[in-house]
């Protein structure tokens, strides 16, 4: 194997490990927030939101390779796409049952 | 002891409750029995293992899946006449179903023709279509392509299993809860359909997966996205839809399985379930899921009509766009299955109106596939026939779609037979017709032989007329408020029209024979049917270039393309089937037992899940995942067809293609066609 792959594969390595560094720390977080009970209910709430949005993010960043570079503006687009329907869905979700839930109360 | 080994199972699993149930178990048992007597007469188990159960070519794994479908097509089909006779006798009357046996029927029947018929159909028509449309060697994953088809099988296996021990769930194809809960369902009916179900979304999902990596990694050098057959592009929308809309069906049948074992409450009437995010989530998936089905045969006619038509599809881009939009749209409706389930009258108007917002893109294809007919050089094919059929029937089901959209409207007529009407008016011009005029315009393409005409077209004129027959007087019963799955009723205005849709459905049956028939003449008639050159019907499109059959590795050399309907520019310029100067060694993926192990072990594990035999899930789930663990260890994959016998192979076909004579259009039909058709002045 050439230097330039021993390399290649070694700033690989570095990043996967990087991401999972991350990835343990973000999910150590609201873990131990909630196991220590140190922070007042909705504080809580916001920093398990929190953690969770920027745990995507490493996910796409670290393990799927998705920045915002050219070469990825397809990936990008579906990605989009993505949350597009997610929002579709989740949103239109709580509009639908919470509105139910109204109608019965 | 027998509890650790059979788990809940026993003698009275066995369907000796009532003779229709004995009856139809012994047709599965017998039906099995002679499949496997004559694969052994035939002496082809070796040939059924090597050439088709391991193999990975999305040919026959396209053609494995259209197998399933039309088995369990004949399936769904019998029932339909049975629930049909049922009904029409059934004025004041019991009839001969009881109601709980009635209750399995519409049950399985929906389940099958949405999941085990349509879904298999038309993903197996895509897998034999699509990677020949965008010139690809198979798909991006054929093992996994191969697993998907494992799981499908397993869930209709499943199904099949369900008619000789034990029954099947009573809750309709939505499977809702509370009915379908532990407390009101307490059989093992609602496990079979909650593992059926899961086990084919999975492979659904997967196939989503894999259709669009495909379009998008694998199209040949130089066909950009605008530059695809409209079928490629319902293929795509569909893979997007298959990828967002399985998982809810998939969370929502986990979550109902969660609270039949574990005791959960997610959907339960007491300790806070809410049965109202169980229908949000079911219908998450299923409107898109109504998309699924349909775009497919948007697609096929957009190539068969384009095709009979001798020109160009009209307005290939307002096409394009109509489909992805109705593909997006497909997200924002989802309500309109439940208007009447106690959200206020603001929220059933926004989806009210996005509903009939879907009609403006489905009314621009229907214009385009009429201008395309317009001056065009109509050949009155199969496909054709379906294809005309289709715009005027579906129309029809559209405009009792739109009335639907209209929550005040839907108040009066929801659960009725309007809606079943409505449903099967859709689905069955919109989906049906579809598949069936793809498996007779690509058959010839798959098997080198067309299928015989003149069957065809009985085949065309019984299920036509057997759907206009079955399903107009629904509207009329429906509006008279005939509630639906009703195993008796008490109105004697109904009675007439009941009778009526029992001959569509003894029509409709006609045509499940008649294609038997079909198929039989056809393939004792292959030698005169034959199409050696592979053109058959003048086509357009990249699959039309190349043998019929088509050899294992399809393209000898991956064409180049610059242009919409390339292969069609090329035979306009007498610059079609060039030999290529060289040939090159080609890589396949090589066969492999893991989606058969798949199959066998997801069934396992479904059926253990069903009657709780706990040493079988276990032991289901670890072949399952052990087979595809050990798999990726395997470094073998892919053999190489080298060279020299690619080239015997193609210029012998060459040879064929030299020495055949050009037909006219008009001898298209006829024994004349070996494949290679002249370009009509
Ligand atoms: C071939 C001709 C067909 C006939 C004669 C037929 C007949 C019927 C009948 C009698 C019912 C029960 C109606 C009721 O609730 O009272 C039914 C329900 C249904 N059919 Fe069909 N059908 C046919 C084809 C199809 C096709 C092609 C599909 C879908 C691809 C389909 C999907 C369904 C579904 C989803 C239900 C609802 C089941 C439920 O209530 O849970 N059918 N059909
Ligand atoms: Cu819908």
């Amino acid at each position: 194997m050439s230097d330039h792959h021993e390399a290649e594969r070694r700033q690989e390595l570095h990043g996967y490990v990087i991401g999972l560094i991350l990835a343990v720390v973000l999910s150590a977080l609201p873990f131990g927030g909630v196991m220590l009970g140190l922070l007042p209910k909705t504080s809580l709430l916001w920093l398990i939101a929190i953690a969770a949005l920027c745990q995507v993010i490493v996910h796409f960043r670290f393990f799927l390779h998705i920045d915002l570079s050219r070469s990825h503006r397809d990936d990008l687009q579906l990605i989009l796409f993505s949350l597009l329907i997610v929002a579709l869905m989740v949103g239109g979700t709580l509009w639908v049952l919470s509105n139910q839930r109204h109608m019965m109360g | 002891m027998r509890h650790f080994l059979l788990g809940s199972l026993g003698y009275d699993a066995l369907p000796f409750y009532s003779l229709i149930a004995t009856f139809a178990a012994s047709i599965v048992v017998l039906g099995a029995l002679a499949v496997l007597v004559f694969v052994t007469w035939l002496k082809g188990w070796r040939a059924l293992w090597s050439d088709w159960l391991t193999s990975v070519d999305h040919k026959k794994i396209g053609i494995m899946y259209v197998v399933v479908s039309f088995v369990m097509l004949a399936r769904a089909v019998v029932e339909a006449v049975v629930m049909r006779s049922q009904q029409a006798v059934a004025y004041q009357n019991p009839g001969f179903i009881p109601p709980e046996h009635f209750a399995q029927l519409f049950t399985t029947h929906g389940t099958i023709m949405i999941f085990f018929m349509a879904m298999p159909f038309l993903i197996g028509i895509y897998n034999f279509v699509l990677p020949l449309q965008i010139g690809a060697r198979d798909v991006s994953f054929p093992v996994m392509n191969s697993i998907s088809l494992g799981l499908t099988s397993a869930g209709a296996v499943l199904l099949m299993i369900s008619l000789c021990i034990g029954k099947f769930s009573t809750g309709g194809w939505t499977g809702y809860p509370p009915y379908t809960e532990l407390s009101f369902s307490p059989g093992v009916g609602v496990d079979y359909w909650i593992w059926a179900l899961t086990l084919s979304s999975v492979g659904n999902t997967m196939t989503g997966i894999n259709f669009a990596v495909t379009i998008y990694k694998k199209r040949a050098p130089g066909m950009t996205l605008f530059r695809m057959p409209l079928f490629a592009w319902t293929a795509l929308c569909i893979s997007i839809l298959m990828i967002f809309a399985m998982p809810p069906l998939t969370v929502a049948t986990l979550m109902l399985a969660m609270d039949r074992y574990l005791d959960m409450h997610f959907f339960t009437n007491e300790l806070g379930g809410n049965m109202m995010n169980y229908i949000n989530m079911f219908w998450l998936f299923g409107h898109p899921e109504v998309y699924i089905l349909i775009l497919p045969a948007f697609g096929v006619y957009s190539e068969t009509i384009a095709t009979f038509s001798n020109k160009r599809l009209y307005g290939y881009t307002s096409l394009v766009w109509a489909t992805v939009s109705i593909a997006v749209l497909s997200f924002t409706v989802w309500l309109h299955h439940f208007f009447t389930m106690g959200q206020d009258g603001n929220v059933n108007a926004v989806f009210g109106i996005a509903t009939m917002l879907i009609a403006i893109p489905t009314g621009v294809k229907v214009y385009d596939w009429l201008l395309t007919m317009a001056r065009g050089r109509i050949r009155v094919s199969v496909p054709m026939l379906y294809a005309c059929a289709f715009m005027m029937l579906f129309v029809v089901g559209g405009a009792t779609g739109v009335m639907l959209a209209n929550p005040g409207f839907d108040y009066q007529v929801h659960n009725t037979l309007f809606l079943v009407a409505h449903f099967h008016n859709m689905l069955i011009p919109g989906l049906l017709f579809g598949m069936l005029s793809a498996y007779h315009y690509w058959f010839p393409k798959a098997f080198g032989f067309r299928l015989h005409e003149g069957w065809g077209r009985i085949v065309f004129g019984c299920w036509v007329g057997g759907f206009i027959l079955a399903f107009m007087p629904l509207y009329i019963v429906g509006a008279l408020g005939m509630p639906r799955r009703s195993q008796e009723f008490f109105e004697a205005v109904y009675r007439p029209y009941l009778w009526v849709a029992l001959c569509g459905a003894f029509l409709v049956l006609g045509a499940l024979v008649s294609m038997v028939i079909q198929l039989w003449t056809s393939i004792k008639n292959r030698k005169a049917l034959a199409v050696p050159v592979g053109d058959p019907w003048n086509g357009r499109t990249l699959e039309w270039s190349i043998a019929a059959p088509p050899p294992e590795y399809n393209f000898a050399l991956i064409p180049k393309i610059d242009c919409v309907d390339a292969f069609h520019e090329a035979k306009k310029h007498r610059d079609a089937w060039r030999a290529p100067e060289h040939y090159f060694d080609i890589e396949l993926p090589s066969n492999t037992p893991v989606g058969f192990v798949c199959c066998v072990a997801g069934g396992v594990f479904g059926f253990a899940l069903t009657w709780h035999i706990w040493w079988a899930v276990i032991l289901g789930a670890a072949v399952f995942f052990g087979a595809i663990i050990l798999r990726s260890f395997n470094r073998n994959t892919t053999y190489i067809v080298p060279a020299s016998e690619i080239r015997e192979n193609e210029e012998r076909w060459l040879l064929t293609l030299r020495e055949t004579a050009f037909i006219d259009n008009d001898a298209m039909f006829t024994t004349a066609n070996n494949g290679l058709v002249k370009e009509p002045i």
